[in-house]
């Protein structure tokens, strides 16, 4: 039988599952192969907070969306335009974010009476008509799976464990992606049990010939390769580029790597994957609570070395006051901060933005310290070496802003080599010439950043502490003046930095004169969904700028400039509107935001339509 | 890595990685040229003294000393030390003081602390720190009352403090603080007094060379807030009646009283005269078991009957600092230095162009 081959400029797929099926593995491996064949994308895993829900629940569904195409992207995309649904729960919990004629794979082993009333259906909606808006391609995915591994001496259950190879099999034959790659990652995977490798593999190579053999799927698909930039090119997480960030970062300051954490979710991959370079000289202590792992870094950098906690939400609020002795003693130190949904506990598995206020000014006094947010997956690594050169040149601590959405998501980064990235050393204090009277708090002119003294160095044993410091001296000081003068320095230290970081750039291709009355502006995460609306307004005809800062803090020294270039300034945010209230307040732009606070982030369609309306609006 | 595992109950290496100072060198050198402003007659100016003319003897490099506390009055500690310094946050300074010296194995940490510092808002630090292991030298200035807050009680006062949060008494059973640095895996753990300086002093020895956190508990007068808490150890009258003094080998006993077995398996306090010699007990701070140290930490009981001074306990265990030192040198064994690029293009790559 000759199938027909479709041409297609990028698709969406969305594998769901039950969390003990293996979807975020077959998704990896779909994106490795993706990655492989040259198309451009971006994925976004979706899990539940509990380990192991009830197996067959929809709060045990747990998903992995992959966007490709042919063109380069920037998002995982809105709606899915395959979906494979392992069970009726992964069915129920993603039907709505199904577009009309969008393609579902599901497993119809799973759809048994039982496990449909655990998610509330009657009958199953494979048999009665309710999914007729949609291609349905029911196919008995376990038991084929168990069918191809008759010949193996496994369990039953063994072998069904296999079936989301069998998929992976399936939807590589849909979309004609490589194999090899999947087929020597599983040898590699279970080299240690060939048996389960074989299994795993023929399991996968059954799902590809069942593509190719039944009548089910009458079409493929083929997605052409992206022109990317020349380079080597690998696929990277949020958190991944974050840690690979900091490890450039102390190689480029030629500083040790110290990290104080606590584990805390979405931040713990950055310990876990630094942990793992300890060859590089890295230390990394996972101390008894969020204040300890501060603590330790900030006394590490006291010390000498490159000092880091990454963290989330709660954490950041347990970290405060010692953040606050970071700003005092003027140590550099590196606060990541991975966002997720809030208040208090909030919702952990899922994005926000919301802490851009605590960043700022969640300490007491005034505690002015630079922020830095990424805005895409790979971004974070540049963001983290960027954070890194300003505490270490200004010294000072910084916090770093990624969100749950960069740290989970993924997307194809074009490997940069290490002498290419800047080079961030600097200078300890050295020993006072002769005569001379060391004096800890005795500024550069240029950066007014403090000299960095370490412990080992003969003739500047000093002490420095929370308490106000005299200025020049760092003794301590009560005086009325000399308060208000350091308050005020600190304040200019950080300020200075503007001067020393790129100017906000604007995306606007009919230049300053062209006519564009819309300006968007965005910060960290939500990169991706507003370029890809402000895309889809330029193609329909539309006329609108993009801008999107990257220092929250201080902010580009061009800012209020842009802001004030445009008749309409709109800024979507996944808050209620932080940044849009410190603009407001500092440039007095009535600044108009689009708020959602969902914990997932925005749709470039949602966006292109709050566009739209605020072009339209007079 | 083995040769960590094992060893001596003294270890003496707690100073071995911090450099050695050609020169000789004299207190007047340890002295910062800040005022010191404690209230006149606080017991903090003896231990302050004590410290300053013995360390010394030690012959480090004074600029790989660092000295850091939390916040309290005893905290202003490192301020008057001609070292390296650091005065942090209520309660956070074993926290930091453990980022410094797991990361600088060639500095003489030390970390300077008070009864509410410690106990109360920094118990947890205080704890793992203790766990851990870490090359640090915790002095816990115990005065049973909060003196910079002025005067209320602490998690050591006794029960029934009258103080202004607690006008008709506290409520609360206090810490013992050697009780519980046993409890939480202490590998070094001591009781000294501000007011016999020669004692301080060589328990401050034993603890600088104690390779792994020690902790050292000293009792110090509070004389504006909490004057005369520990009279009954200072008093001629009494001191030698009450005070057991604990030296490795040697019988646990005072003038007039011993430290023996008692039937129910535990230890006991008897008048002197009622035990022949070779009963009362021979101190041994190296023993491996901690429930010995314990019961002699529980001897205070009713407080001031008579109070067990000295080390508790000694005992060698790889500090966590070694051990940190250690994977990270086998890692560059197995995998050489590590190098960026090889890092970068780990895992799945692939070629455009
Ligand atoms: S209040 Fe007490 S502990 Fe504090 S300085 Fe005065 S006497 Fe010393």
């Amino acid at each position: 039988m000759t199938k027909q081959v479709q041409q297609l400029d990028r698709v969406i797929i969305r594998f769901a599952g039950d969390s003990g099926d293996g979807m975020q593995l077959t998704g990896d491996r779909f994106t490795a192969g993706t990655a492989e064949f040259g198309n451009d994308l971006s994925t976004l895993p979706n899990f539940p907070a509990e380990i192991r829900a009830p197996a067959g629940t929809l709060p045990g569904v747990s998903s992995f969306q992959l966007h490709f195409a042919d063109h380069d992207i920037l998002t995982p995309g809105d709606a899915p335009n395959v979906l494979v649904a392992m069970n009726p729960a992964a069915l129920k919990a993603n039907l709505g974010d199904l577009p009309r004629g969008a393609d579902i794979i599901a497993n119809t082993d799973e759809f048994t009476k039982r496990n449909l009333q655990k998610v509330g259906y009657a009958a199953s909606p494979l048999e009665d008509d309710s999914l007729t808006e949609w291609r349905v391609h029911p196919v008995p995915l376990t038991s084929l799976t168990v069918k191809a591994l008759e010949g193996f001496d496994l369990s039953k259950k063994d072998a069904e464990r296999s079936k989301n190879m069998f998929a992976l099999g399936l939807l590589s034959w849909l979309y004609h992606r490589p194999t090899e790659a999947t087929i020597s990652f599983l040898e590699n995977k279970f080299a240690k049990k060939p048996e389960i490798a074989k299994a795993n593999i023929a399991a996968f190579q059954a799902g590809w010939n069942y593509g190719e053999t039944t009548e089910s799927f009458s079409v493929s698909y083929e997605v052409k390769p992206a022109p990317l930039a020349p380079g080597v090119y690998r696929n990277i997480s949020g958190n991944q580029a974050l840690a690979y960030g900091l490890i450039a970062a102390s190689v480029r300051s030629g500083l040790p790597l110290f990290l104080g954490s606590y584990p805390i979710t979405p931040a713990s991959d950055i310990l876990h994957e630094l942990s793992r370079h300890k060859h590089f000289g890295i230390r990394t202590f996972q101390a008894e609570d969020e204040i300890a792992g501060v603590g330790a870094a900030l006394g590490a950098a006291f010390g000498g070395a490159l000092g880091v906690t990454t963290t989330s939400g709660p954490g950041v609020a347990l970290k405060a006051e010692t953040v606050g002795l970071a700003v005092m003693t003027e140590l550099p130190l590196i606060v990541v901060d991975v966002q997720r949904s809030g208040p208090s506990t909030g919702m952990p598995t899922k994005t926000e933005q919301t802490d851009l206020l605590m960043a700022m000014y969640g300490r007491n006094g005034e505690s002015p310290l630079p922020v830095v947010a990424p805005m895409s997956p790979s971004d974070c690594f540049d963001a983290a070496v960027e954070a890194a050169r300003i505490a270490v040149k200004y010294r000072t601590p910084v916090m770093l802003l990624s969100d749950g959405y960069l740290a989970n998501g993924s997307e194809p980064w074009r490997v940069p080599a290490a002498a290419d990235l800047p080079d961030i050393s600097t200078a300890f204090a050295s020993a006072p010439a002769e005569g001379e009277e060391f004096l800890p708090y005795l500024r550069d002119p240029e950066t007014l950043a403090r000299p960095w003294a370490v412990p080992g160095t003969p003739g500047l044993e000093h002490r420095i502490g929370g308490i106000e410091k005299a200025d020049r001296t760092g003794n301590i000081s009560y005086d009325p003046g000399n308060h208000d003068r350091m308050v005020r320095i600190r304040q200019a230290k950080i300020d200075g930095i503007a001067e020393d970081i790129p100017p906000l750039e604007v995306d606007d291709p009919d230049g300053p004169d062209g006519g564009t009355r819309v300006l968007v502006l965005g910060w960290g995460s939500t990169y991706g969904p507003i370029a890809a609306a402000v895309r889809r307004i330029r193609k329909s005809g539309g006329k609108v700028a993009q801008a999107h800062l990257r220092h929250l803090s201080p902010l580009p020294a061009n800012t209020g400039e842009v802001l004030t270039s445009y008749d309409k300034v709109l800024l979507p945010e996944i808050n209620l509107g932080q940044l849009a209230m410190l603009l407001r307040a500092r440039f007095l732009v009535d600044i108009i935001s689009y708020n959602r606070v969902r914990g997932l982030p925005f749709k470039a369609e949602e966006l292109a339509d709050v566009i739209q309306d605020v072009i339209d609006s007079e | 890595m083995s040769e960590l595992l094992s060893g001596p109950g003294l270890n003496g290496r707690g100073l071995a990685l911090v450099p050695k100072s050609d020169a000789k060198q004299s207190m007047k050198e340890y002295k910062s040229d800040q005022e010191v402003r404690w209230c006149p007659g606080c017991g903090d100016y003896a231990i302050l003294a004590a410290v300053q003319s013995f360390v010394p003897e030690l012959g480090l490099k004074r600029e790989n000393m660092v000295f850091v506390s939390g916040i309290g009055c005893s905290s202003r500690f490192p301020y008057y030390m001609n070292t390296y310094g650091f005065h942090s946050i209520h309660g956070r300074a074993p926290a930091i003081a453990t980022g410094l010296a797991a990361s600088r194995p060639d500095l003489s940490v030390w970390v300077i602390t008070g009864d509410g510092d410690s106990l109360s808002i920094g118990g947890n630090h205080l704890i793992h720190a203790l766990r851990r292991n870490v090359n640090l030298n915790i002095l816990l200035f115990n005065n049973r009352i909060y003196g910079l807050t002025k005067g209320q009680y602490s998690p050591t006062s006794e029960i029934g403090k009258v103080t202004k949060s607690t006008p008709m008494g506290s409520l609360d059973k206090p810490f013992n603080p050697i009780s519980l640095a046993i409890g939480a895996e202490a590998s070094f753990v001591a009781r000294t007094i501000d007011s016999d300086r020669k004692h301080l002093q060589s328990v401050l020895r034993e603890a600088a060379e104690h390779k792994g956190t020690s902790l050292v508990e000293i009792y110090q007068n509070c004389n504006i807030f909490n004057d005369g808490a520990f009279d009954q150890l200072k008093d001629p009258e009494q001191r030698d009646d009450i005070t057991l003094r604990l030296e490795h080998g040697q019988p646990i006993a005072s003038a007039s009283k011993a430290v023996r077995r008692a039937a129910d398996g535990g230890i006991e306090v008897v008048p002197r005269a009622e035990v022949a010699e070779n009963e009362i007990l021979v101190h041994d701070a190296h023993r491996a078991d901690p429930s010995l140290a314990f019961a002699l930490s529980r001897l205070d009981e009713p407080a001031f009957a008579h109070v067990p001074i000295g080390v508790f306990r000694s005992v060698d265990r790889p500090s966590y600092d070694e051990l940190m030192s250690a994977q990270l040198e086998e890692a560059v064994a197995q995998r050489g230095p590590g190098s960026l690029d090889d890092l970068l293009l780990s895992g799945d790559t692939w070629r455009i162009g």
